[in-house]
C-alpha cells in the first residue's frame, strides 16, 4: 500500500502536461466553459465540443478506458488519476459522454462485429455524435416501465413513442434507445437496445429550457419511424441486461474530484475578491467554515475514487460502490455552486441570458464581476446532477440491495 | 498508487483476529472492563508474544521493524473488538516519542515496552488547553540552589497538573509535555520528559472512562527530573508532538473505522431480522437510505485512514493537511454512525447488555480525543 508515484508517472505527467499546453485552446472550446457560456451560440457550442475531441482522437488519448484492440489505452490506473487532474487543472472541455463513456462500452461488450466496427469508430472520429433516449415522460427512476415501442415489420422494426430529458439530441446523429419489444412476463424483460439514426423521418426533436435558461435537454418523438433489424444491440428483449451495464458504466468517472477541486479553487478566489464588513470574505469563519468542510469531504471523495480505480484494475468491478462515487460526487458538485452563488453576495442576481436561447430580457453587457457571471445559473442547474443518471435515491437503493443486501 | 495489502500484513491481520476471537469476546471484554484493574495483564502478555507492541520499532530497536500501515492494521483490528488494552498510548505515541530518543534512551526503555514489561503514558492536556498541543502551564524549571544559583544544567523540577491523561492508571512511565521557558500557549520553550509515576511528588487520582478504559488526573509537586528524562532538546518539542500527535490521530482513525465497520454489519443484521408490521423492518426504505448513508460515512473514513497513514511522512503541511482531514471526518462519520447504530436497534441499543452502545460510547470518545471536528477543521483550514 502506497500513494507514491514512480519517475514514469512523473514523466507522464510532464508528457500530458505539455500536450495538453501544446493544443487545447480556450478560445476553441468555450462551449462547456460557465464564464464563456452566455456568448457561445449553439453551433459554436458543438463545434467546440468536438475540437478538443477530434484534437485527441489524432493524439489517440480519447478513449483510454476502452480495451486497446478498440482504440483504448493501456494507461495505469494512477496515469488516468493524472490525466484527469491535467485536463481539470488545465480546464479542457468536458468530452461528451453518450458515446465514449456509455455507448462505446455496451457496443464492445454486446455489440456483432459489424456493429463494433461501424459504431466504434464513429464515436471515436467524432463523425456520429449519439443521443441517449431512455427516460419517458412515464418512465423515470422506474425506467422499466417505458412504453416506446418498436414492432418487428419485415426487416425493419416500426417505433414509437415519445422520449424526454434526451441531452443535447438537438446536435445528435444517433440515438442509443430502450424500446419495448414485448408486453409479457416482468416489464424488464421485454426491452430491447436500438440504434436509431436521428435523421430517419419521422423523429422530432423538441428543445426543452431548464431552469437556468439552458437548451441541454430536449423531448423526442418517434412516429412510425423505421429502424432496420441489424442495430438491434445483443439479443431482442435483453435490453435491460445492456441498460444496467451501461448505467453502472456511468457511474465511474462521475465523481468529478478533480474538476471539484479546480472549482473550490475558483470559489476561493471569488471569497478572497468579495469583501465582508471590511474584510475579505474568505476570513469569514462562518463562511471559511463552509468551505473547509467541502474541501475535507472532496479529499475523502478523491481517496474512495482512488479505491475504487485500484479494485477496478484489477478487474473487480466497478461494483455496486461506484454509486458512492455519484452520489458524494454530485452533493459536492452541488455544494461548490450553491457556495459560489452564496459568495458573489449581491450580483448573484442579475439575468445573463445565453446567446444560444436569447429571446428576451437580456443583460448585455454584463453586470457585476466577472466571476459572479453565470454563478445563480449554474447553481440552478447543478440540481439536475441528483436526478440524472438514476437519481440520488435510485443510487441509495442500489447500494441498500447490492451491498447491504436489504 | 496501490490500495492492497501484503501477504505479511494480511497475515497480520489474521493472526489479530484470531487472537481477539478467541480471547476477546463480548462477555469477556465486559467482565474486564468491570474489574477492579481495569484491563487484562494476561492479554498484554498475549500481545506482546504475538510481537504486537513491537510493530513500529526498528530490527535494531528489538522491534519488528513496520511501518503506519500495519500499525494501522493493528488499531483497526483493535477497534473491532473494542480493545481496552493501551496498545495507541503505550506504543503509537510514547513509543512515538522514545523511537525519536537518543540511543541512550532507546535501549533503557524500548525493550520493557515490548516485552509488555511496561505501559506508558502520555500526559499533555491541561484543564485549560482543551486541545491546544501548546498550551501548557506545567513547568520545568533548571534546578537552583537556596541561594537562586543554578547548580546544574541539566535537572529539572516539574510541577503542575495534566488531565485526562488515558492509560495512566496502568503506566508506569509517563511522557509529559512541559514547559521550559515562553508563554503559556507559545510553541517555542516546550519540552517532553520521562517521568516515572513513582518518582517521589507524582500522584495521580484514577478513575473509570465512559468508553471502558481508565484515565487519571496528574499532579507534579517538585518531581526531581534527572537529565536522561529530557527527551529530544530543550525547548524544543513541539514539531515532534505535532508529528506524534498526527500519527496518534492516524491511529485513532484506524480504531474508529474498526468500530463504525461493527456497528454497520451489526445494525444491517438487526433490521433484516427485526420484525414490525408484519416486515423486516430493513424494508423500510427509509431505514435502508439510513444505512447506506452510515456505509458511505464508512466508506469515506476508510479513505480517509488510509490516506492520512500513507501521508504521514510527507512535509509537515501536507501531513496536518491529511490529518486534521481525516480526523474530521472520522468524527463526523463516529457521530453519525454510532448514533444511527442505537437509532436503528431501538430501545435495544439503549441497553447496557447490547454490544452496540458500547461501540457507540468508544466512538464518541475517539471524537474528542486529540482535538475534535471543530479544533481540527480549524487546523486544517489554516494549513490550506
Amino acid at each position: 500500500m502506497d500513494l507514491d508515484f514512480t519517475q514514469a508517472d512523473h514523466d507522464f505527467r510532464m508528457e500530458v502536461r505539455e500536450f495538453i499546453s501544446n493544443n487545447f485552446s480556450q478560445a476553441n472550446a468555450s462551449g462547456q466553459n460557465i464564464e464563456k457560456y452566455h456568448e457561445v451560440t449553439s453551433d459554436q457550442m458543438k463545434e467546440g465540443i468536438l475540437d478538443w475531441h477530434k484534437t485527441l482522437y489524432k493524439k489517440g488519448w480519447l478513449a483510454p478506458h476502452w480495451p486497446t484492440e478498440h482504440g483504448g489505452i493501456d494507461w495505469s490506473v494512477t496515469q488516468r488519476y493524472i490525466w484527469d487532474q491535467e485536463c481539470a487543472n488545465a480546464g479542457t472541455t468536458p468530452l461528451i459522454p453518450f458515446g465514449l463513456t456509455m455507448l462505446g462500452p455496451v457496443i464492445i461488450a454486446f455489440g456483432n462485429d459489424r456493429q463494433k466496427d461501424w459504431v466504434l469508430k464513429g464515436i471515436l472520429s467524432g463523425d456520429d455524435w449519439w443521443c441517449q433516449g431512455y427516460s419517458e415522460p412515464g418512465a423515470g427512476s422506474d425506467l422499466a416501465s417505458l412504453r416506446t415501442k418498436a414492432e418487428k415489420v419485415g426487416d425493419h422494426y416500426v417505433v414509437n413513442g415519445h422520449k424526454v430529458w434526451t441531452t443535447l439530441a438537438q446536435y445528435a446523429d444517433w440515438m442509443f434507445c430502450l424500446v419495448r419489444t414485448s408486453s409479457e412476463g416482468k416489464p424488464q424483460q421485454g426491452i430491447s437496445f436500438l440504434l436509431i439514426d436521428m435523421n430517419t423521418p419521422g423523429i422530432d426533436v423538441k428543445p426543452i429550457i431548464t431552469v437556468d435558461g439552458g437548451h441541454e435537454v430536449n423531448e423526442v418523438f418517434l412516429e412510425d419511424v423505421k429502424v432496420p433489424i441489424e442495430n438491434l444491440v445483443g439479443e431482442e428483449n435483453m435490453g435491460w441486461t445492456i441498460a444496467k451495464f451501461l448505467l453502472g458504466n456511468e457511474r465511474t468517472g462521475i465523481a468529478g474530484v478533480a474538476r471539484s477541486k479546480k472549482a473550490i479553487n475558483k470559489l476561493k478566489e471569488i471569497a478572497n475578491s468579495e469583501f465582508n464588513d471590511g474584510r475579505p470574505l474568505i476570513e469569514d469563519s462562518s463562511f471559511n467554515r463552509k468551505i473547509s468542510e467541502l474541501e475535507v469531504d472532496l479529499m475523502a471523495l478523491e481517496y474512495t475514487e482512488l479505491r475504487t480505480l485500484a479494485k477496478e484494475s484489477k478487474g473487480e468491478g466497478p461494483g455496486a460502490e461506484s454509486s458512492i462515487l455519484k452520489i458524494k460526487g454530485t452533493e459536492i458538485q452541488q455544494k461548490i455552486s450553491e457556495l459560489t452563488l452564496e459568495a458573489v453576495g449581491n450580483y448573484a442576481s442579475p439575468y445573463l441570458t445565453p446567446l444560444s436561447v436569447r429571446s428576451y430580457g437580456s443583460n448585455y453587457p454584463e453586470v457585476g464581476p466577472d466571476y459572479s457571471q453565470g454563478a445563480a445559473q449554474n447553481y440552478f442547474g447543478m440540481r439536475k446532477t441528483s436526478i440524472y443518471g438514476g437519481s440520488n435515491e435510485i443510487q441509495r437503493n442500489i447500494i441498500a440491495k447490492m451491498v447491504l443486501g436489504l | 498508487m496501490d490500495f492492497s495489502f501484503s501477504e505479511e500484513q494480511t497475515l497480520l491481520r489474521n493472526t489479530i483476529e484470531s487472537f481477539l476471537q478467541d480471547n476477546y469476546g463480548f462477555d469477556v471484554r465486559k467482565a474486564i472492563i468491570k474489574s477492579e484493574e481495569g484491563m487484562s495483564n494476561k492479554n498484554w502478555q498475549q500481545i506482546a508474544e504475538l510481537g504486537l507492541l513491537g510493530v513500529p520499532f526498528s530490527e535494531a530497536d528489538g522491534g519488528l521493524d513496520f511501518g503506519p500501515v500495519e500499525t494501522m492494521i493493528v488499531a483497526e483490528e483493535f477497534g473491532k473488538g473494542l480493545v481496552v488494552e493501551p496498545y495507541i498510548q503505550t506504543v503509537v505515541t510514547c513509543g512515538g516519542f522514545l523511537r525519536r530518543a537518543s540511543e541512550e534512551q532507546r535501549q533503557e526503555h524500548l525493550p520493557k515496552i515490548i516485552s509488555g514489561e511496561e505501559i506508558w503514558a502520555f500526559a499533555y492536556a491541561e484543564p485549560q488547553g482543551r486541545f491546544n498541543l501548546s498550551d501548557i502551564k506545567v513547568s520545568a524549571s533548571k534546578k537552583s540552589s537556596s541561594l537562586g544559583r543554578i547548580l546544574s544544567n541539566d535537572v529539572y523540577i516539574l510541577n503542575g497538573n495534566k488531565c485526562v491523561v488515558s492509560a495512566a492508571p496502568w503506566a508506569q512511565k509517563l511522557i509529559v509535555t512541559a514547559r521550559t521557558s515562553g508563554e503559556q500557549a507559545e510553541k517555542e520553550g516546550i519540552s517532553l520528559f520521562v517521568v516515572d509515576k513513582s518518582a517521589p511528588g507524582v500522584s495521580t487520582r484514577d478513575y473509570k472512562t465512559v468508553d471502558g478504559s481508565m484515565a487519571s488526573e496528574v499532579l507534579f509537586e517538585n518531581v526531581t527530573l534527572n537529565s536522561n528524562s529530557l527527551i529530544g532538546e530543550e525547548g524544543k518539542a513541539y514539531p515532534l508532538i505535532e508529528l506524534v500527535a498526527d500519527e496518534t490521530i492516524a491511529a485513532l482513525c484506524a480504531e474508529a473505522i474498526g468500530a463504525m465497520s461493527v456497528l454497520n454489519d451489526a445494525t444491517v443484521e438487526y433490521c433484516k431480522t427485526r420484525k414490525q408490521f408484519g416486515q423486516p423492518i430493513g424494508k423500510f426504505q427509509v431505514l435502508q437510505h439510513r444505512m447506506v448513508d452510515m456505509f458511505m460515512q464508512y466508506e469515506q473514513s476508510v479513505s480517509m485512514t488510509y490516506m492520512v497513514n500513507l501521508k504521514l511522512d510527507e512535509s509537515e503541511t501536507e501531513r496536518t493537511k491529511a490529518a486534521s482531514g481525516a480526523k474530521v471526518q472520522i468524527c463526523n462519520a463516529s457521530k453519525f454512525i454510532g448514533q444511527n447504530a442505537v437509532q436503528l436497534h431501538g430501545g435495544m441499543g439503549m441497553t447496557d447488555e447490547l454490544n452496540v452502545g458500547h461501540y457507540f460510547k468508544r466512538l464518541a470518545m475517539i471524537e474528542t480525543q486529540f482535538g475534535n471536528a471543530d479544533h481540527h477543521l480549524k487546523k486544517y483550514s489554516s494549513v490550506s
